[in-house]
């Protein structure tokens, strides 16, 4: 295994992408609505059609723009579908996603003979090509550092992330947990939750153009999880999962770098590997978590009912 | 109208297009190649009268094929979706057809290593459903052992092992044995080349499915309704579950190869949540979920065989989508049209109701303070408004409504009373409410001083038969005393 600069930049990307979905991902997990940034990731392929039609170019803004406005209309869909219809509110994301999903599709087809906007390359993406597509250099000393382009949109993305967290802090803690109590506080709940889908789809939106659909719903929900089984604050939790979502995009690249050779293949795709390695850690927490652990309960009630036994 | 503002002008209607996007588009998947093709300056026929026949009567083989597998999973995934939307769990197809994926290209890698041949159907599919399984099962573990939530690990379940199949797809496309493409079939279905043996295998899957189901029906309806009650009967909960989605990834594989994992979540859940606005009673809603799933797969697939560059795929979820938003607002059960209806009904009987009894309670003071005989006499506007919340206005609606069904006529402009048929309405009303109110006290211990907002929740809903009941239970036939003081508070907040 020889590590190279880009290798850096991949790993650099792939926590920003961590950092990035953390955030929202570790209200979603609380509201009890991960699904949501699969429903957002699959329907915003519509947005991304509409903009190339109307533009005409594959210009990252604009796509951007329509994907995430798209991608809020999801949540304000689902809102609709089950608040009007008496809907379950996954079966209701589920209509809408899929619906949104094959609105785009044949958008896509009808432009086919232009475009080079693949579903595919949605779904998967490709974090070392991004890695490559420099955006801005620059040198300390010897040293040449080539900062590429979605390092920078990621870092933005992170950081507006993590500034709305600060300053709504209060907000976004006392309405998902308890939204009534919002209400009564004059905190507008619906509000809230449409801030935090906003939050959802541009997240979404921004890191799978440069990493693939597939992680973002990784990152999203599974270090949120994985913090949840960790710790009871939420101020903690939004910490931990960062911090897990970065490791794992690390432990990813070296798992993708490492294990090909290991069972006789040349290489395989990073983000997928990093999807796995967010699966590792929820593994562990799961069992061993020291409070919420499965084996670590089981083996709690085992010494207490022993215990018991004893001074009985 | 929707086409020719297309036409007009891309640019300036993007944010009409996206608002009225979901409610069109059924109206979207036509209008849709001929906005585009002005667009873009490509010719566009209308099918001839000749194709659009050849297609209704199904000529085609490859028609045929098409419209007749597409109906058969559309049934039975109908039919299972019923169950999954019931459970709360419509997005278990969701989870599970992507934890399909590693499946896939495990059993391609060890096709090619022990029989050098990876695409074999068999073997795809078994490996699907071994990995789709797994992933289901450990859903229902984490829910089961942890604090995470059914969401939470349906996400998790769904990111790692689309993930872990990404991998093991990005090292199998670099293998040098076997090519490799054809995978991605089973992402993105390939409903239009579908063959005989394809279809054979939907229509015993299916079969199978319906089989199950019929056979299981009586244990499923109890799960999905009442799951604590089947548990303390004595029923295997967690193996009935296990059944159930093994049904679900039965129907989800065959599938997931046939018109890829779009669409199968959608049958999935659409059919299911169209059909519920329908009925409630769970066989008429299997029937119906089952046809809707073959209806919109019929069409979707006939549509897509009539115009060219028309994914199958995509037009079939349109159709149930369509179908869904009509049952949505037209259904007769739970429609929004329906329940915003009778909602409208009741609130006015609640209305006319609340009204009659105010001016019978004010009337019977009268007679108290003057020991007057129960009569009808005359009250005032004033004394009317202050004996309830209510605003002027909402007041003032709510006699002329009384006045337009002749139970109140007015006297002079600041004086009404009932008229005859009103009085016994009224006399008749607060009596149920004061019946309701008692047996509230005597029988539910319930204060006094509470009785009134409580009676008031049920009142409006007695039946005749509830109200004999109630009066052979309280062995009273004639009117009441009222258990509270009547206007007490309301007089000191006014």
């Amino acid at each position: 295994m020889i590590w190279y600069s880009i290798d850096t930049w991949i790993v650099i990307i792939g926590a920003l992408t961590a950092i990035a979905c953390a955030l929202p991902g570790s209200f979603l997990v609380l509201r009890q609505m991960s699904m949501m940034g699969d429903a957002i990731s699959h329907a915003v392929l519509p947005g991304l059609a509409i903009a190339f039609l109307v533009t005409g170019a594959r210009a990252s803004l604009s796509m951007f723009v329509g994907a995430a406005v798209v991608g809020v209309l999801t949540a304000v869909f689902t809102q609709w579908i089950s608040s009007w219809g008496k809907v379950d509110r996954g079966a209701s994301m589920g209509i809408v996603f899929t619906t949104l999903f094959a609105i785009g599709l044949l958008l896509i087809v009808q432009a086919a003979d232009h475009v080079d906007l693949d579903p595919g390359c949605v779904l998967y993406g490709s974090i070392e090509v991004a890695a490559w597509d420099t955006a801005w250099t620059f040198s300390i000393g010897d040293l040449l550092v080539e900062v590429p382009r979605s390092a920078i949109v990621l870092g933005i993305v992170s950081l507006l992330n993590l500034f709305i967290v600060i300053a709504f802090f209060k907000e976004l803690r006392i309405s998902s947990f308890d939204p009534d109590l919002a209400t009564t506080q004059g905190i507008n709940a619906q509000w809230m939750h449409y801030l935090l889908m906003t939050q959802v789809a541009v997240t979404t939106v921004a890191a799978f153009e440069a990493v693939g659909s597939i992680i973002v719903i990784a990152m999203l929900v599974t270090p949120a999880a994985t913090a949840h089984l960790l710790t009871d604050r939420l101020g903690l939790m939004l910490i931990l999962a960062s911090i897990i979502g970065a490791l794992s995009a690390l432990i990813g690249h070296l798992l993708a770098l490492v294990v090909p050779p290991l069972i006789g293949f040349e290489s395989t795709t990073t983000t997928g590997m990093m999807a796995v390695a967010t699966g590792l850690f929820f593994l562990l927490a799961w069992l061993f978590a020291p409070r919420y652990g499965w084996i670590t309960r089981v083996l709690f009630k085992r010494s207490v009912v022993s215990a018991e036994a004893e001074g009985s | 109208m929707k086409s020719s503002r297309m036409k007009a002008g891309m640019g300036r209607v993007l944010g009409l297009l996206l608002a009225v996007v979901v409610p069109m588009q059924s109206g979207m998947a036509q209008s849709g190649p001929r906005s585009f093709s002005s667009l873009q300056d490509r010719g566009f026929d209308w099918p001839s009268f000749e194709s659009i026949w050849e297609v209704v009567t199904l000529q085609q083989y490859n028609t045929r094929l098409v419209v007749a597998s597409t109906f058969i999973l559309g049934l039975a995934s109908g039919l299972v979706g019923c169950f999954l939307l019931l459970r709360k769990r419509s997005l278990m197809g969701d989870a599970l057809s992507h934890a399909c994926l590693p499946g896939i290209g495990i059993a391609f890698i060890l096709g090619v290593t022990l029989f050098g041949e990876g695409k074999s159907l068999a073997v795809l599919l078994a490996g699907a459903s071994v990995t789709g399984l797994l992933g289901v099962g450990l859903v229902l573990l984490i829910r089961k052992t942890s604090r995470i939530k059914d969401d939470a690990a349906m996400g998790i379940v769904l990111s790692v092992f689309f993930g872990a199949g990404v991998a093991v797809l990005g090292m199998v496309q670099n293998m040098p044995s076997a090519s490799a493409a054809g995978l991605e079939y089973f992402i993105y279905g390939k409903t239009a080349s579908m063959i005989f043996r394809d279809f054979l295998l939907l229509s015993g899957v299916a079969v199978a499915a319906l089989i199950c189901s019929i056979l299981l029906l009586k244990e499923f309806t109890l799960l999905c309704f009442d799951e604590g009650f089947a548990r303390s009967q004595g029923w295997p909960v967690s193996l009935l579950d296990v059944l159930m989605l093994i049904l679900v990834a039965a129907v989800t594989v065959v599938g997931l190869q046939s018109v890829g994992l779009i669409l199968i979540i959608a049958f999935l859940i659409t059919p299911a949540a169209a059909a519920r606005f329908w009925t409630n009673d769970l066989r008429t809603m299997l029937i119906l979920s089952g046809v809707i799933g073959g209806v919109s797969g019929w069409l979707g697939a006939g549509v897509s065989a009539l115009l060219p560059r028309l994914p199958a795929g995509a037009v079939i979820v349109l159709m149930a989508a369509a179908i869904f938003f009509f049952s949505m607002i037209f259904g007769a059960s739970r429609g929004i049209l329906r329940r915003s209806m009778s909602m409208r009904r009741l609130k006015r009987k609640v209305g006319r109701q609340h009204l009659l009894r105010a001016v019978f309670e004010i009337q019977e003071k009268t007679w108290k303070e003057e020991s007057l005989r129960p009569a009808n006499v005359d009250i005032s506007y004033d004394q009317l408004l202050h004996h309830r919340t209510w605003s002027p206005r909402q007041l003032k609606k709510l006699v002329k409504r009384a006045q337009g069904e002749d139970h109140i006529e007015w006297v002079d402009w600041r004086t009404l009373r009932l008229s005859e048929s009103g009085f016994g309405e009224a006399y008749r009303t607060t009596r149920n409410h004061r019946l309701w109110e008692i047996f509230l006290f005597t029988h539910a211990d319930i204060a006094a001083s509470h009785v009134d907002r409580d009676a008031d929740s049920v009142e409006h809903l007695l039946s005749t038969e509830m109200v004999r009941e109630l009066e052979s239970k309280l062995k009273m036939a004639s009117m009441p005393e009222s258990p509270h003081e009547i206007g007490i508070s309301r007089k000191e907040a006014v």
